[in-house]
């Protein structure tokens, strides 16, 4: 998932004076569901499946404020497309469609099992279920699948995606992709083999333990080649799931429609319930959140949450708030402590503002318990394998998130620096929420003489700014606001570009902390080479352990949103595997009209 | 003056008051005059004495697009051809307007609308007043324009009054005051905004045209030297008040008013020579709204002391000092007669 | 006259040529100020380098920036080809180029969005011409009344109060607390109806700011010309006062409205973007909000140069109209 979609809001203050008056307008006429269903209870499609049901028919309508980045299946990286995904794409293995984190197994979709695993971790073979078919009933072939993956390595036409696939199938050919590719089939990759037109074999450089959590992302879809537009294929994807595109016209509407040629005996996964997929694109998000309160749409494509009028609203009318959730998102929202900036260098110096922050105040800064989320303990986010909120190494939660300013004193003297210093807070000018975590970082840190003057700098060039190491130097940013989500639920999907020495980049670097330890990056070889997901867990676990004891990150909070779900949805449940959004693929809608 | 049974025109004890918010401002305050078909009267003072007031008073256009605060209070009596216009409806005084009365404005390029061509300006008061069509009006406007003295006026009819000259538009709003053929004519300061040249022009084109229409005309100006060969009557107003009224010849011969005085002196005369001992008023006239006691002149009147403090304290009457000729001073007549003639 | 037009013609294009120009300085000195580069920002979460110079040479961002205007002025012209993986697709002239975002055609999304905002351009001019000139004259010839001193605070609470706000009660109240309205773009030649009910409540917010403006400019105006020498020449003629405030007074104050109409209805249609992001309208302003935080050069230069074109246009049509009200005007 990229930086994670921001809504578009124009009046951040307009929106709490508005709210009283939304009050009185968008729900008096009392009918907010329509359909059969009734309001489930808060948090209900966080913990179960709010309205089970096979029935179909019926318009299910989402409301968007951000579009896609891109809907081609190798391009896309926002977490709220892999998850729309699945209604046009399939892969050989994807995530269970179960709520909360039974969603994170694999199982099989276009194939007909997990993969078979030989040659010490390095060769995976699958075969494809028959019956799966293109929208224009050709079959999906192994071909197909070989030749979707290749894509990602035209790097020049298919941008902006992930590259995990090819970091892990990279031989050492230099494959320049099928639209260089010289080969008349195209299918010049080496490292994947198509023996038949049902069997994909992967020849791995180096053994990754996650490598079929990779091939679950939409960039292991199939593209069949005649239907490859190139940097257009975005603009309009050939279907091979239960849906198709009937219209796309960015940020201005889509429509997906049945795709006939679909059988539901060919996939185990998707239950297609609704005849019609509709996204309605919006530019002002107070609004969509009145469109969705007042029942003219089911639920938010970007799954961002609702807006503070909206919110307010919600959480003050029980009825209201039992249609809504509040799951957390994966994301943890932290402060990255840079080395590079003396006196950060010294670990005390470090601990010390970790203990001087005012963790309360930060999660009020980030919008409380239910908007901003559960206050962070460690670096790794529930879910992961190896994963513990409860380890607290510096009492965060304790005290209700108050300061330790005892600590903070003592961590200083230690430091040389008994009366504090100064340094930077680099935070993104166009999130509000990020701005108002260095206020009050700001504020805690002076009480114990550490003097910080807030840089904000331009958001839309975070990856030119925060992600170029010698513009952190100069700019002696010594404490960097930023946040993180998981690409897939392990240590090496969330923790690794974040720790890992050899993820230093020039340009577009996450590992702000420029954290380069021989152990570290040691422990995660060890942890991508094992298949047993249990060591792995043990081993990240350790890194999460070594990365705190370190203080080179502060968490603020385990992100959370808070999602409305209409009462006409069924199967309405929270997936893990998409960062805590409904399950999409699963959605049906009650009372079909 | 006639008598006012045969009086064309009779303004009778007229004041024009308007209220602001710095007091009542009596812009003309007790006017009394008669005017015949025929005659040419000239009203005479400084800007502020009251004479345009009074002529826009005629006119009926003081009650007019004065909305709200700021509309005159008007008293006395106005009798056109019998007919009493203060007192009349707002409606039927504009049809008379323009029909039985016109009048000629100081600067003829503000005065006539900068969009609209000569044509249809000239057009558009005939056809207020006569239900002709388009073709008549252009007719007459054109033969109007000829009349005073446009050359090519079927060209120049649909010319805006930018292409104009001065003189040239001055001549159009004569055309356009005369196209209703208006028993009253009031031109108001007509040569004021012209170059000397064209002045004599103007006011040579006004006099034949009024022996031609034996309209009434009012002439109102700042300056003597307008009325002296114009007028039939001199008018001198002073701070809203008639200080001297009488035949021209009379005014001019034997003028009894140290105003009327002063601005003889302010006139420029070619049969006298530079320095000579008769000078202009000194001073600036006087507030309207604070107007100085008993005889409104005396702040600049250099023989004030002569009147052994009555011009302090009492307004001086208007009395007659000859047939027809009234003047309204506190100084005893052989004094008038002594200085007036010593200043020769 | 021909001769006037053809200069003025030939200032629009030149007047282009700089907007583009500045256009694209600023696109690509900022970031080189601020050390950044834009192809960057389009990579995904793994920016591995070669990610990134892949994405430069896609976008044609690897080029001199001199190189990449020529190349740009060259599509208007006479349209470019774009190597494009699969295949080689030509754009024809006028080739804005593809979005860097969607990889849309610039030039179809330009006439899509076009019509959205020039309806709501349109149908709010025409509100707030009708409803700010009647109101400003009524309460220059009251003046002083009940009515004017209401007119003219409801005047200064539309010109205050923003848009935003506006339009978001105007929102709560009319379509979701009694359903009358609900906002949406039809094409006219759809259903002309659904058109104007679609777009009611903009037109409405729009024009009661809009409205504000003119009813004060008219008001102000009305006063100045009532005082006018030919206003008076005209009341002396015996022209009814109805005739001369309409032929005389409200023909000579519709100069400095037209003026400023044309400015606004430029600028308007150039983008009227607080009011399509409010009420989720489609339109150029949008395509521009979103251009410029998605970096997006091709779409940034396609908007700016259409709202360049229309407010260099509307200018031309004010100084025609000028012409044609003021005969004191030459053209020349």
């Amino acid at each position: 998932m990229s930086p994670r979609s921001t809504r578009l809001t124009l009046a951040a203050g307009s929106a709490v004076a508005l709210a009283a008056l939304l009050g009185t307008a968008a729900c008096s006429g009392g009918s907010g569901s329509s359909g059969g269903g009734t309001a489930a209870g808060f948090n209900a499609a966080a913990t179960g499946v709010v309205h089970p049901s096979t029935a179909k028919g019926g318009t299910l309508r989402f409301t968007a404020a951000q579009d896609f980045d891109s809907l081609d299946p190798q391009r896309g990286y926002y977490g709220f497309m892999w998850d729309f995904a699945r209604y046009y794409t399939r892969q050989l293995i994807t995530y269970d469609t179960k709520p909360g984190n039974a969603s994170l197994r694999l199982v099989p979709d276009l194939a007909t099992s997990l993969a078979q695993v030989t040659d010490g971790g390095r060769t995976y073979t699958y075969h494809l279920r028959s019956g799966a078919t293109w929208e224009d009933g050709s079959p999906v072939t192994a071909q197909d699948v070989k030749y979707g993956i290749e894509r990602t390595w035209a790097q020049d036409v298919i941008t902006g995606g992930p590259i995990w696939l090819m970091q892990n199938l990279d031989d050492g050919q230099k494959y320049p992709g099928p639209y260089k590719d010289p080969s008349s089939d195209k299918l010049g990759l080496k490292s994947i083999d198509t023996p038949d037109s049902q069997t994909v074999v992967f020849h791995l450089a180096k053994p990754n333990g996650d490598f079929e959590q990779m091939l679950a992302l939409p960039e292991g879809s199939p593209v069949k080649r005649s239907k490859d537009t190139g940097a257009k294929y975005g603009l309009r994807p050939f279907s091979d799931g239960p849906y198709k595109f009937l219209t796309y016209q960015p940020n201005k509407t889509l429509v997906l429609v049945r795709n006939d040629r679909w059988h539901k005996s060919s996939d185990p996964i998707r239950p297609a319930l609704p005849d019609r997929i509709e996204v309605t694109y919006g530019s002002n998000a107070d609004d969509l959140d009145s469109k969705m309160l007042g029942g003219d749409a089911d639920l938010d494509l970007n799954q961002t949450g609702l807006q503070q009028a909206a919110r307010v609203k919600v959480l003050r009318d029980p009825r209201l708030k039992a249609s809504t959730d509040d799951p957390t998102t994966g994301y943890i929202r932290y402060v990255s402590l840079v080395p590079a900036i003396k006196p950060l260098d010294n670990i005390h110096c470090r601990r010390a503002v970790i203990y001087a922050a005012d963790h309360k105040a930060l999660q009020t800064a980030r919008g409380g318990p239910v908007a901003g989320g559960d206050i962070g303990t460690n670096m790794l986010p529930d879910g992961v394998k190896g994963a513990d909120v409860k380890y607290d190494p510096f009492g965060q939660t304790s005290n209700g998130g108050a300061p330790d300013l005892a600590r903070a004193r003592s961590e200083l003297q230690q430091c040389g620096k008994p009366n504090g210093f100064s340094t930077t807070i680099a935070v993104r000018n166009n999130k509000p929420a990020e701005v108002a975590s260095a206020v009050a970082l700001q504020a805690s840190l002076k009480a114990v003489g550490i003097n910080t003057q807030i840089d904000q700098y331009d958001g839309a060039q975070t990856p030119n700014i925060i992600g170029v190491p010698n513009v952190v130097h100069k700019k002696g940013y010594g404490l960097i606001i930023m946040g993180w989500g998981p690409d897939f639920y392990t240590g090496q999907g969330f923790l690794q570009p974040l720790v890992d020495g050899r993820f230093i980049l020039p340009n577009g670097n996450n590992n702000y902390s420029e954290i380069n330890d021989p152990t570290i990056n040691g422990e995660f070889d060890q942890a991508i080479a094992t298949t047993d997901a249990d060591k792995a867990g043990q081993l990240y676990s350790d890194i999460n352990h070594r990365v705190m004891e370190d203080a080179y990150y502060l968490p603020i909070v385990y992100d959370k949103a808070l999602l409305w779900r209409s009462d006409r949805l069924t199967n309405a449940y929270i997936a893990t595997s998409y960062s805590g959004k409904y399950d999409f693929v699963s959605l049906g809608v009650a009372g079909a009209k | 003056m006639t008598d006012e049974a045969q009086a064309f025109l009779s303004v009778r004890d007229l004041k024009v008051h308007f209220p602001t918010d710095d007091g009542l401002v009596r812009a003309v305050d007790g006017l009394s005059f008669e005017l015949s078909r025929g005659r040419t009267l000239g009203i005479v003072g400084e800007s502020g004495s009251g004479k345009s007031v009074t002529s826009l008073a005629v006119m009926g256009l003081h009650g007019v697009g004065q909305y709200g605060r700021g509309r005159a209070r008007i008293s006395g009596e106005i009798r056109l051809a019998g007919q009493e216009l203060t007192t009349a409806a707002p409606d039927e005084v504009r049809r008379l307007r323009g029909r039985e009365m016109a009048m000629i404005f100081q600067d003829p390029l503000s005065s006539l609308h900068p969009y609209y061509t000569v044509g249809a300006q000239i057009s558009e008061a005939y056809r207020v007043h006569h239900p002709v069509g388009k073709a008549a009006a252009r007719a007459r406007a054109v033969e109007l324009l000829g009349r005073v003295g446009i050359p090519r006026p079927d060209r120049r009819f649909d010319d805006h009054p930018h292409q104009f000259s001065g003189g040239m538009r001055q001549r159009v709003m004569i055309a356009m005051a005369l196209v209703n053929n208006p028993d009253l004519l009031i031109a108001d300061e007509p040569t004021t905004a012209l170059d000397v040249t064209v002045q004599a022009q103007i006011l040579d084109l006004i006099r034949d045209l009024q022996r031609e229409f034996g309209s009434a005309v009012i002439v109102i100006t700042h300056d003597l030297g307008v009325v002296a060969e114009l007028a039939d009557d001199i008018l001198v107003m002073y701070a809203g008040r008639c200080v001297e009224r009488g035949p021209a010849e009379r005014v001019f011969r034997a003028p009894q008013h140290p105003y009327t005085w002063g601005l003889l002196g302010s006139m420029p005369r070619l049969d006298r020579e530079r320095g000579a001992r008769l000078t202009p008023v000194r001073g600036a006239p006087p507030s309207l709204i604070n107007v100085p006691s008993g005889c409104a002149f005396h702040p600049r009147c250099p023989y004030a002391e002569l009147t052994a403090g009555a011009s302090r304290t009492a307004v001086p009457e208007l009395r007659e000092v000859a047939r027809r000729h009234f003047a309204a001073c506190h100084l005893p007549v052989a004094d008038r007669d002594r200085i007036w003639e010593a200043g020769r | 006259m021909s001769a006037y037009l053809l200069r003025r013609l030939a200032a629009v294009v030149v007047m282009l040529l700089v907007v583009t120009l500045v256009t694209f300085g600023i696109f690509f000195l900022v970031p080189k100020l601020t050390g950044g580069d834009p192809a960057a920002l389009f990579a995904g979460r793994q920016a591995d380098p070669a990610a990134i110079a892949g994405i430069r040479k896609k976008l044609g961002l690897d080029a001199p920036v001199i190189v990449q205007y020529a190349r740009f002025i060259w599509g208007l012209v006479a349209g470019r080809d774009y190597a494009d993986g699969a295949d080689v697709t030509h754009c024809a002239a006028p080739c804005f180029g593809y979005s860097f975002k969607t990889e849309q055609p610039v030039w179809p999304l330009l006439t899509d969005r076009f019509p959205v905002t020039f309806s709501l351009a349109i149908g709010a001019c025409v509100l707030w011409l009708a409803v700010g000139v009647a109101t400003g004259v009524l309460s220059a010839l009251r003046r002083g009344s009940l009515w004017d001193r209401a007119a003219m605070t409801a005047a200064l609470a539309g010109v205050s109060l923003p848009i935003y706000f506006t339009g978001m009660l105007a929102l709560a109240v009319f379509t979701y607390k009694l359903h009358w309205l609900t906002v949406g773009y039809v094409p006219f030649t759809q259903n002309p109806l659904a058109w104007a009910r679609g777009l009611l409540l903009p037109w409405i917010v729009l024009a009661f700011l809009y409205a504000a403006m003119y009813a004060r400019l008219t008001r102000a105006t009305m006063l100045e010309i009532l005082g006018e020498d030919y206003i008076r020449t005209a009341r002396a003629k015996g022209l009814a006062e109805p005739v001369v405030i309409r032929r005389h007074a409200l023909r000579a104050a519709m100069t400095p409205v037209l003026t400023i109409l044309g400015l606004d209805l430029g600028a308007l249609v150039g983008g009227a973007i607080l009011t399509e992001t409010t009420f989720s309208l489609q339109g150029l302003g949008q395509a521009a909000v979103r251009a410029i935080s998605d970096q997006d050069l091709p779409v940034i230069l396609g908007v700016t140069m259409v709202a360049a074109f229309f407010v260099i246009v509307a200018n031309l049509v004010v100084d025609l109209l000028y012409a044609v009200v003021d005969p004191r005007v030459r053209l020349a």
